[in-house]
């Protein structure tokens, strides 16, 4: 089963096939697919051959739960082998239903406990800053829900403070935080110092323009609307 | 050792492109003239420790070498899942410099303390710790941890001995017993002028020792084989037994007996007043040191 054939945002569904036994999270990875996409075939300066360059762009996966379209993804794009999908939360299998990322390649995170990635995107952008590389961005992929959790409020208004724009949150909104967000979550983010943008996940051109408009000085958010999930 | 560790910190940032410190307000006031120099390498969070280590550990994630430091309680114990996720799980290190130790700020009691913090970090696989017993001690601990990429944690405190010992070798003889010595007597970082004190007189070996972890155990075997007893008593500035497991593998090819001395597990003290009056209510001070070896090394 050739990789090449296998590296189209058709074959997606076909490639998550290939993982079963995460039903729990299969609302989880269903609800990130767009945006991977987008981000991967059309945002982020990353490959394989470039997995250490310092001066890649950096993609952190906070939201580790269902991590099957993530593991779609990078097999599309050449980061796994794809019959490796096939044996993905066996004990010697690198792909667990967390993502870690010593065993999974282009991985830059280790995720699944929730509120971590944000922390970990806003350290990496001072990083990339502090060593006069201003060019990679460093994208993180959130959870609405995971929104509640402490450790994001003190990176959203950390990050805001600073005005890292080289840092990107999304977040995909499928209202499954408990109780909610007042105003709305860019909102939110807007009054910490952030450039918001929301969008319906499904409009790849819309969403790729949220994600590349231009937010000199500030980081930016986008929210990325799905279909709310079903319990 | 608080302005030890800020000079040596302050100098590195001079020197090496590598390190960065992250502070959660707690000593900002000490890095400002640092800050002014190294403006995107002095990071001030303000009172968010969550973000802290999380910081640190993306700091790290980039190839530089995080520096971390506020109160141990809010360094280790707050952001506890942030230290097992984000820097070992990262596969990535960073140094943790704590102060405050157990109870040096007993004034301020219990929301101060963390004699746990040692316990605590002991449950992570991969991590340096060192327990200085002097301000001159601090560089040569810190300096190479500035220059690696390990997961150190460096325990800070007002308080200490008179004199600096050697450090960063395990485990140093500074009073060796007779061949027929009751046993071994180790005291960690500050404890060890009271351990002298409270052993003059007894036919033991002293030793002392500022890394905890990785713990010398081939030091602490080879002087207990040199003892005339394979007996070991072990004075620790945290919670009692946090390296008795150490101290057990140390000796597991002969029989022995242990004792572990620090702060008390089976209580919370409700106490303020000064370090002082807690090291005697833990037992800790000289005298109490002293009635426990009697007890332990009978003649």
């Amino acid at each position: 089963m050739p990789t090449k054939t296998f590296s189209r945002y058709a074959d997606l569904p076909a490639l998550i096939g290939l993982m079963t036994g995460d039903e729990k999270h299969r609302a989880a990875a269903e609800s990130t697919l767009d945006v991977l996409w987008v981000l991967y075939d059309r945002v982020l300066d990353v490959s394989p051959e470039r997995a250490d360059d310092p001066g890649r762009d950096r993609f952190l996966l906070s939201k580790g739960h269902g991590p099957a379209a993530y593991y779609a993804v990078l097999a599309a794009k050449g980061f796994l082998d794809v019959p490796t999908l096939r044996r993905w939360a066996e004990f010697d299998s690198p792909l667990g239903h967390h993502p870690d990322r010593v065993l999974v390649p282009g991985a830059e995170i280790g995720s699944g406990s929730l509120g971590h990635g944000l922390g970990l995107g806003l350290g990496t952008a001072l990083g990339l800053r502090a060593q006069g590389r201003p060019e990679p961005r460093v994208v993180v992929l959130l959870g609405d829900a995971e929104l509640d959790e402490g450790s994001n409020h003190e990176a959203i208004a950390v990050a805001g403070r600073f005005g890292l724009d080289n840092l990107t949150a999304v977040v995909i909104d499928n209202r499954s935080a408990s109780l909610g967000w007042p105003g709305g979550i860019a909102d939110r983010f807007s009054r910490e110092g952030w450039a918001a943008r929301s969008t319906v996940a499904r409009d790849h051109t819309a969403l790729h323009e949220a994600l590349t408009a231009p937010h000199h000085g500030r980081p930016l958010a986008v929210v990325a609307r799905v279909n709310p999930k079903e319990w | 050792m608080r302005e030890s560790f800020i000079d040596t910190v302050t100098a590195a940032l001079d020197t090496d492109p590598r390190p960065a410190v992250v502070l959660a307000d707690i000593s900002a006031d000490n890095f400002v003239q640092a800050a002014a120099r190294h403006p995107e390498r002095v990071v001030n969070v303000g009172i968010r420790e969550q973000l802290m280590i999380g910081v640190a550990g993306g700091l790290a994630l980039t190839g530089m070498r995080p520096v971390v430091h506020t109160y141990a309680p809010f360094l280790v114990e707050r952001p506890f899942e942030q230290v097992k996720l984000d820097l070992g799980h990262q596969d990535v290190g960073a140094v943790l410099v704590s102060v405050g130790a157990s109870y040096d700020g007993a004034g301020m009691g219990r929301t101060h303390m963390a004699p746990g913090d040692v316990a605590l970090l002991d449950t992570l696989p991969g991590w340096t710790v060192h327990v200085p017993g002097h301000a001159a001690e601090v560089p040569a601990l810190l300096g190479p941890a500035l220059r690696s990429d390990d997961r150190v944690y460096l325990r800070l405190s007002t308080r200490g001995n008179a004199a600096a010992r050697p450090v960063g070798q395990g485990l140093v003889v500074v009073r060796a017993g007779s061949a027929r010595s009751r046993g071994v007597v180790v005291a960690v970082g500050p404890m060890l002028d009271r351990v002298l004190a409270a052993t003059a007189g007894m036919d033991v070996t002293v030793g002392y020792l500022a890394t905890v972890r990785p713990f010398d155990r081939v030091g602490l075997n080879a002087a207990a084989a040199a003892a005339g007893h394979a007996d070991v008593m072990i004075v620790e500035p945290y919670l009692s037994g946090t390296s008795a497991h150490e101290v057990g593998e140390a000796l597991s090819d002969r029989r022995h007996r242990q004792l572990c001395l620090g702060v008390p597990r089976g209580s919370e003290l409700r106490g303020y007043g000064t370090p002082d009056d807690h090291d005697r209510a833990h037992g800790l001070d000289a005298a109490g040191i002293a009635a426990a070896a009697r007890d332990f090394f009978p003649e």
